[in-house]
């Protein structure tokens, strides 16, 4: 009971949250929304008893990219407010379509947990540091270090992208 | 109910009034300490020796005028010193003053929560601090205030990386993440992570230096290029909230090294039977002698060294601490697997 209430109470937190992020007019606002959605969400993560996940949660989003948003919102100062496009409705259709697949998806995810018979329980808990450390240099390794690779081609790539001469 | 309820509140309410009272009892010695080491008195007035000096300093920030620029953002401008103090505060969550004792007929241990990933909490909790200097001179909407807080909010991110390699080494070394853990492998092992690991120690303290904004890194308060910083619109209690931010950060430094290099309760040579007269001094009081050590050392550096400039900050931050922290990681890893 008491579960339910925190997983709730959370619940409705993040989702409001999360609606403020994209309806609040000055970006810096949305950006702090943003990483307070995050800790909402490391709350969440923390009431399921999976510390280490709630702990990486605020460490690289809430604390590190969001906080890398904020920087590039203060340095090209967005304070005053955009004006409106002439045609206010020129990504409907793109927005139409992403919105259509991520319904979709939700629903595909929604009917296979209901159709398929839900995965058996882990032996032990599946959070503590040693299994996922286990998980990630063993069984995952090469999906772990290419990730690392292409997130390093790309911080290269966006400073050789933003500096033209070195 | 009593153990589960009534007991992690008043440990939560003792620790938040102990570290509030010790912050504004540093201001005093800082005071103090660095008028000594320039042959002057410091604080006299108020009290013997000046030993009231905080209470009237406490008076006086919260009857100040409270003043909130015009043309700056108020809600940013009220929430950033809370932003800047809250995570200061929380760290103090899985600090270990001391060992399970029984206490009136009842086993309690002298930390608020005994977390499996305390190092990691210790860190990403820390790391929101930023936001609260960021804010603050974005908030203030004035030239100064946000040259400082870039310069802070770097200054934080690029010594955070060093720091945070140094305490990869500890972990391997103490083979746990919790900060009990780690004590309790130093009394193991028998020996403090002081003199197992000189290098991270060393790497440590000078990012800790950084992190706090204390001298010789407090470019972010430089009062010659910035007028003081970050926080040069506030005023009265608002500007107090942010020097209990930065006391309060101290003393976490402080105690976070305690913890990982003193041995943190416990007493000097912890296993050596000759020296146990000494253990009729209790694990806690221990604790708050080595933190005071630290404490005292940060003024004592404070005193003695000049400001950095901005770019041997850096290069000393990128080009030296971050390789040889992570040397000391590689290096503590192959011994592990040797030794």
């Amino acid at each position: 009971m008491a579960d339910a209430i925190t997983f709730y109470t959370l619940a409705a937190l993040i989702l409001a949250l999360a609606v403020m992020v994209v309806t609040v007019r000055n970006t810096l606002y949305s950006a702090l929304l943003l990483a307070a959605d995050f800790l909402f969400v490391a709350l969440l993560y923390a009431s399921m008893n999976n510390l280490l996940l709630a702990v990486i949660q605020v460490m690289v989003y809430a604390a590190g990219i969001v906080l890398v948003y904020v920087f590039v919102v203060i340095l090209v100062n967005l304070k005053r407010l955009p004006e409106q496009h002439p045609d206010p409705s020129r990504y409907r259709m793109i927005g139409g379509v992403l919105a259509a697949a991520v319904l979709g998806e939700l629903v595909l995810i929604g009917l296979s947990g209901a159709l398929l018979p839900p995965p058996a329980a882990p032996a032990e808990p599946t959070g503590s540091v040693e299994n996922i450390a286990m998980a990630l240099f063993t069984n995952f390794l090469i999906p772990f270090e290419v990730a690392s690779m292409l997130l390093l081609v790309a911080m290269v790539g966006a400073i050789v992208l933003a500096k033209k001469e070195l | 109910v009593i153990d589960t309820v009534v007991i992690p509140i008043l440990k939560i309410l003792i620790v938040l009034n102990a570290v509030l009272v010790a912050v504004t009892f540093m201001v005093l010695l800082e005071r103090k300490v660095i008028a000594w080491v320039q042959v002057r008195l410091g604080p006299m007035r108020v009290g013997p020796y000046g030993v009231l000096q905080p209470i009237a300093d406490v008076v006086k920030l919260m009857t100040k005028e409270d003043i909130t620029p015009v043309r700056s953002d108020k809600i940013l401008f009220t929430a950033a010193p809370m932003i800047a103090l809250i995570p200061a505060l929380i760290v103090f969550a899985v600090i270990p003053f001391g060992p399970e004792v029984s206490m009136f007929g009842r086993d309690v241990t002298l930390y608020i929560a005994d977390l499996n990933v305390a190092v990691l909490y210790v860190v990403s909790v820390a790391s929101i601090g930023v936001y609260g200097i960021i804010l603050a001179g974005w908030a203030s909407n004035s030239k100064y205030p946000l040259l400082a807080s870039l310069r802070a909010s770097a200054q934080l991110i690029s010594y955070e990386v060093a720091v945070t390699m140094t305490l990869v080494s500890m972990i391997v070394s103490a083979g746990t993440m919790s900060m009990v853990g780690i004590v309790n492998a130093q009394y193991d092992q028998g020996v403090w992570y002081l003199f197992a690991q000189p290098l991270a120690f060393f790497i440590f303290f000078i990012g800790g230096l950084a992190e706090t904004n204390r001298a010789p890194f407090d470019l972010p308060e430089a009062e010659q290029e910035l007028t003081g910083g970050f926080h040069t619109e506030y005023s009265g209690m608002r500007f107090a909230l942010f020097f209990l931010a930065e006391y309060a950060n101290m003393i976490v430094v402080s105690s976070v090294a305690t913890t990982l290099f003193l041995g943190g309760w416990l007493r000097p040579f912890p296993n050596v039977e000759v020296l146990g007269f000494l253990d009729i001094v209790p694990g806690w009081i221990w604790f708050l002698l080595k933190t005071f050590v630290w404490l005292y050392i940060f003024l004592w550096v404070r005193a003695t060294l000049p400001r950095y400039r901005y770019d041997q900050l850096m290069r000393l931050g990128w080009k030296v601490l971050i390789p040889l922290a992570i040397a000391n990681v590689i290096v503590t890893a192959v011994l592990k697997v040797l030794l």
